[in-house]
């Protein structure tokens, strides 16, 4: 029963986010852009008399000429049927253009996020409670978090592709041209994850049912794995909301160091273009994303701490 | 003193903990025995080892410990040098393992049911059908009604009570021989208290042996054969239980005993733990600094364990056999009569609903008056949920009534406006259980104290830090621990500073909500008698909260008894204790009436198998 309260009151708001990311993204393209028709006609510059006509047909085709509340109310009613519009530039339906270019983008993000995640795990499972291990990765942890990514990609290139060859410099050719961007885009949130982790399971380790579990004669390997891990999970639950969110961000940059096509190259391109369905598109894409990420995240917080689930919030 | 029939027999058990600060030697050659169905209780108070030597006993006492001693055997085999494999097998198997407050000793993200199988788990290969039947057999031994649906509860959802019991399930779950029970009662109700003692006692007669730790004298008198008391790392007198706590040798036993609050008609015992004091440390008796009858000789050397005059008994004290009475303060004179004095707080009719989750409300407090006057030191008692604390949040004006009204010196107050009540909060000052909560982490003892008394100006900073001194000698307390944090005290201290933080305003009321629940008898003691003194030179009235009557008994004059948010009985102390008309107080009495003077009570409180409500 509060389970499906629950869920009914996280769908709305979800939908109220998107709406809220599509309105934000609708006004910004008609107030702050200037004349979009000049756009699509090329250059936005200055236009001949003869190209006058040409304007007109643009607005009269997009109907830029209607009163903005009513382009509002299309927009709407477009997106509610899944159609964010045609590219300014491209030629090509927005959709078309974004879930052609989702695969690669999809593939680097997960990867990322599970490699990061796996790593992650096994530093702080591997290090927590153990005082040596513990200063030295953390240390190290700090520094994947403080590096920029864009660096570490270029690192990486230097070393594994140019000196020594094991992976293509760029492209999109199959899992080898992935490993290099993977673990750029996957040390930081490895780097965040592993020290809130450690530090969890460390909390939990000095919890009196830690006491209690050995004194079952359980393992301390057993201990970590069966229970304090769990609690653990639980502020990397809450953090993964965020790290995900950012993985968004370094897709742009990682694909732009390593030449990959994907999603942040449309939208550098579509952004220097001032290709604005495009945009909008990329917005509402990656504001979905992120309302799907955190609903399943909040979700699976209240499968592990089942104190949470008779809460209706 | 081994028999040659005990499941387990320790002799010389040293510990030693490696810190920062050098080796600390926290439990220093104890030897100890326990025979199949029979119980050893160790007794003392915090610091004193005991938990150390039971951890010690299961191979737990932590990486940073070196456990030695000359024998150490467990069914027959030695348990030194047992390598971490050896141990895994006894512990969870042979050994069973109980600690305070379940809350925190089950894990809160697992099942009750994986809980209590979990020992199944690492050391029987069941199959699902047979574990799940292990765990309902197991919860239905341990009086948990409905064990099926329990076992598929998380432990929040469980009560204090139940809790505890599964955790007990939990620890003799792979039938173990001998189980540890450290504290297993402390954080209970007495009624719970005793029906938790009750199972223990159980499963003793069955002939498990038990190893119980406890601060609680009255819990050992329960349950207890054979008694051991330890004091700085050392067992300073140990012997037949009816021994020891009916005719105790050692002077910190007999100040214990004298510490402990009881029922007693007669009133309350005068304490006898005259100075408060750290154990000493280097050659000599480490109770010497508190002792009463300390001596060149206990400043010299460390008297060893031995027989005392005439019973079975040893103790480690050069004036055992001399048996001098202990030097007694006067005794304290309570009941002198305020009944004449103006009332300071009334609360007429008061009422509070609190909305409950999944809808509906549930009343917390119902229809309760009651007027305390100056000088008065009124209880207030009942077991937790019964809306003590809520009557403490009105009372203060930190809650609205929903019906009725708090009267403060005969003028308004819980129907004033908050402006309007600010400038009199200063006459009504609260005192919590946990003092440490309730210091920032950061302020020092002197902002700690200072902030009740007001901004000083800055030609005022100096009276402001002597008007701070003065409050900490109120309190038995001096300038050298100003500039200390609320983690650097110890409990006795923090309560002390709490108190002093309280009379900064020189309020005319103290309400004190379960102040001494979370101390050690002895220190304890000494807080109650800070009140008495507080009550007696300063004329402040007490609303004294607690859910133990021994303290009530202690400090009040009347008495209060608040069940499931109503007063169902009142009247002063000695009538209410002693010819207690409601059942409830009866029942209240009879779970803790096991008073270490009396020995053990024939008292049950109701079958194990009471089903206790869900937590409120």
């Amino acid at each position: 029963m509060v389970t499906t309260r629950w869920w009914l009151r996280r769908a709305g708001l979800g939908v109220l986010v998107i709406w809220g990311a599509a309105t934000l993204s609708f006004i910004g393209l008609h107030l702050l852009s200037g004349d979009p028709a000049r756009i699509i006609a090329g250059g936005g510059g200055a236009v001949s008399g003869s190209s006058e006509q040409i304007l007109a047909r643009i607005n009269e085709q997009y109907g830029f000429h209607e009163p903005l509340i009513v382009q509002y109310g299309r927009f709407l009613g477009q997106l509610a049927r899944g159609d964010l519009g045609m590219s300014y530039q491209l030629n090509q339906r927005v959709t078309t253009v974004i879930v052609d270019q989702l695969g690669p983008t999809v593939a680097l993000a997960l990867g990322a996020a599970v490699l990061g995640f796996g790593l992650a795990l096994v530093l702080a499972v591997g290090t927590a409670g153990r005082p040596r291990a513990e200063s030295l990765f953390s240390t190290l942890e700090l520094l994947f978090v403080s590096t920029p990514s864009f660096w570490v990609g270029i690192l990486l290139l230097t070393v594994f592709s140019f000196r020594l060859g094991w992976f293509p410099v760029f492209g999109n050719e199959g899992v080898a041209s992935l490993v290099l961007p993977w673990l750029t885009l996957a040390l930081p949130i490895t780097g965040t994850l592993a020290l809130v982790m450690r530090d969890g399971l460390q909390r939990a380790l000095e919890q009196p049912f830690a006491t209690t579990v050995l004194a079952r004669g359980a393992t301390a390997t057993r201990l970590r794995l069966r229970h304090a891990l769990r609690h653990a999970l639980l502020p990397v639950l809450t953090l993964s909301g965020w790290t995900l969110g950012t993985l968004l961000g370094g897709v742009v940059v990682i694909e732009t160091v390593f030449a990959r096509a994907g999603i942040g190259q449309v939208a550098v391109t579509a952004v220097n273009g001032r290709d604005l369905p495009v945009v909008t598109g990329v917005v509402l894409v990656a504001t979905v994303v992120f309302v799907v990420i955190n609903t399943a995240l909040d979700a699976l917080t209240r499968v592990v701490d089942p104190r949470l689930r008779g809460v209706p919030e | 003193m081994t028999p040659p029939d005990a499941l387990l027999s320790v002799r010389d058990l040293r510990v030693r903990f490696t810190t920062r600060h050098g080796p600390v030697d926290a439990v220093r050659g104890v030897s100890l025995a326990v025979e199949a169905g029979r119980c050893l209780a160790v007794v003392g108070e915090s610091g004193s080892g005991k938990s150390v030597t039971a951890r010690a006993l299961i191979g737990l006492a932590g990486s940073n410990a070196t456990v030695d001693a000359t024998t150490m055997t467990f069914e027959g085999r030695s348990l030194l040098s047992l390598g971490e494999r050896r141990w895994r097998r006894l512990r969870g198997a042979r050994i069973g393992f109980v600690l305070q407050d379940a809350l925190t000793s089950l894990d809160p993200l697992r099942r009750i049911e994986d809980e209590v199988a979990e020992p199944l788990d690492v050391h029987a290969d069941l199959g699902r059908r047979e574990r799940a039947e292990r765990v309902r057999s197991l919860l239905g031994d341990v009086g948990i009604p409905d064990p099926a649906q329990r076992a598929r509860q998380y432990p929040h959802e469980l009560s204090g009570g139940l809790r505890q019991r599964a955790l007990i399930a939990s620890a003799i779950a792979a039938g173990p021989s001998l189980v540890v029970a450290d504290e297993p009662t402390t954080a209970l109700d007495v009624t719970i208290q005793a029906q938790v003692l009750d199972l223990l006692a159980d499963m003793r007669d069955a002939g498990t042996a038990v190893l119980l730790i406890s601060h609680d004298l009255t819990v050992v008198a329960r349950m207890a054969d054979h008694v051991a008391v330890m004091y700085a790392g050392l067992v300073v007198e140990e012997g037949p239980a009816a021994q020891v706590l009916h005719e105790p040798v050692h002077p910190y036993t007999r100040a214990l005993l004298a510490a402990a609050p009881t029922l007693d008609p007669r009133g309350p015992a005068p304490t006898q733990i005259a100075r408060l004091a750290p154990p000493t440390t280097g050659p000599g008796c480490p109770y010497r600094s508190r002792c009463a009858l300390a001596d060149a000789r206990c400043h010299g050397e460390l008297p060893a364990l031995r027989a005392t005059g005439d019973g079975p008994s040893l103790a480690r004290c050069w004036h055992a056999d001399a048996a001098e009475p202990l030097p007694t303060p006067a005794p304290r004179t309570v009941g002198t009569t305020t009944s004449g004095r103006r009332v300071v707080l009334e609360v007429d009719g008061v009422s509070k609903r609190f909305r409950v989750p999944g809808g509906g409300r549930r009343r917390a407090v119902d229809g309760v008056s009651f007027s305390l006057r100056a000088g008065e030191a009124l209880g207030l008692v009942g077991e937790s949920g019964s809306g003590k604390s809520t009557i403490a949040q009105i009372a203060l004006g930190m809650l609205g009534p929903d019906d009725g009204r708090v009267l403060l010196d005969g003028a308004s107050w819980s129907e004033l406006r908050e402006p309007d009540r600010r400038p009199h909060r200063s006459r009504i000052q609260l005192i919590q259980q946990d003092p440490l909560s309730s210091f920032d982490p950061r302020f020092t003892v002197e902002r700690i104290i200072g902030e009740g008394l007001g901004q000083p100006s800055r030609r005022g900073a100096a009276a402001h830090r002597s008007r701070v001194v003065e409050l900490l000698h109120r309190v038995g307390l001096d300038a050298t621990i100003l500039d200390r944090r609320g983690p650097q005290l110890s409990g006795g201290q923090r309560q002390r500073v709490a108190i002093a933080r309280a009379l900064g305003p020189e309020p005319e009321i103290l309400v004190c909500d379960e102040p001494v629940s979370a101390l050690d008898v002895s220190i304890q003691a000494q807080i109650l008698d800070l009140f008495d003194t507080l009550r007696r030179d300063l004329g402040v009235a007490l609303l004294f909260i607690s859910h133990d009557l021994g303290v009530i008994n202690r400090m009040c004059e009347r008495v209060l008894v608040m069940k499931d948010g109503a007063i169902v009985e009142e009247g002063p102390v000695g009538d209410v204790l002693h010819t207690p008309r409601h059942a409830y107080t009866r029942e209240l009495l009879a779970a803790v009436s096991a008073d270490p003077a009396t020995g053990r009570t024939p008292v049950r409180t109701g079958p194990t198998s009471v089903p206790e409500g869900r937590p409120t």
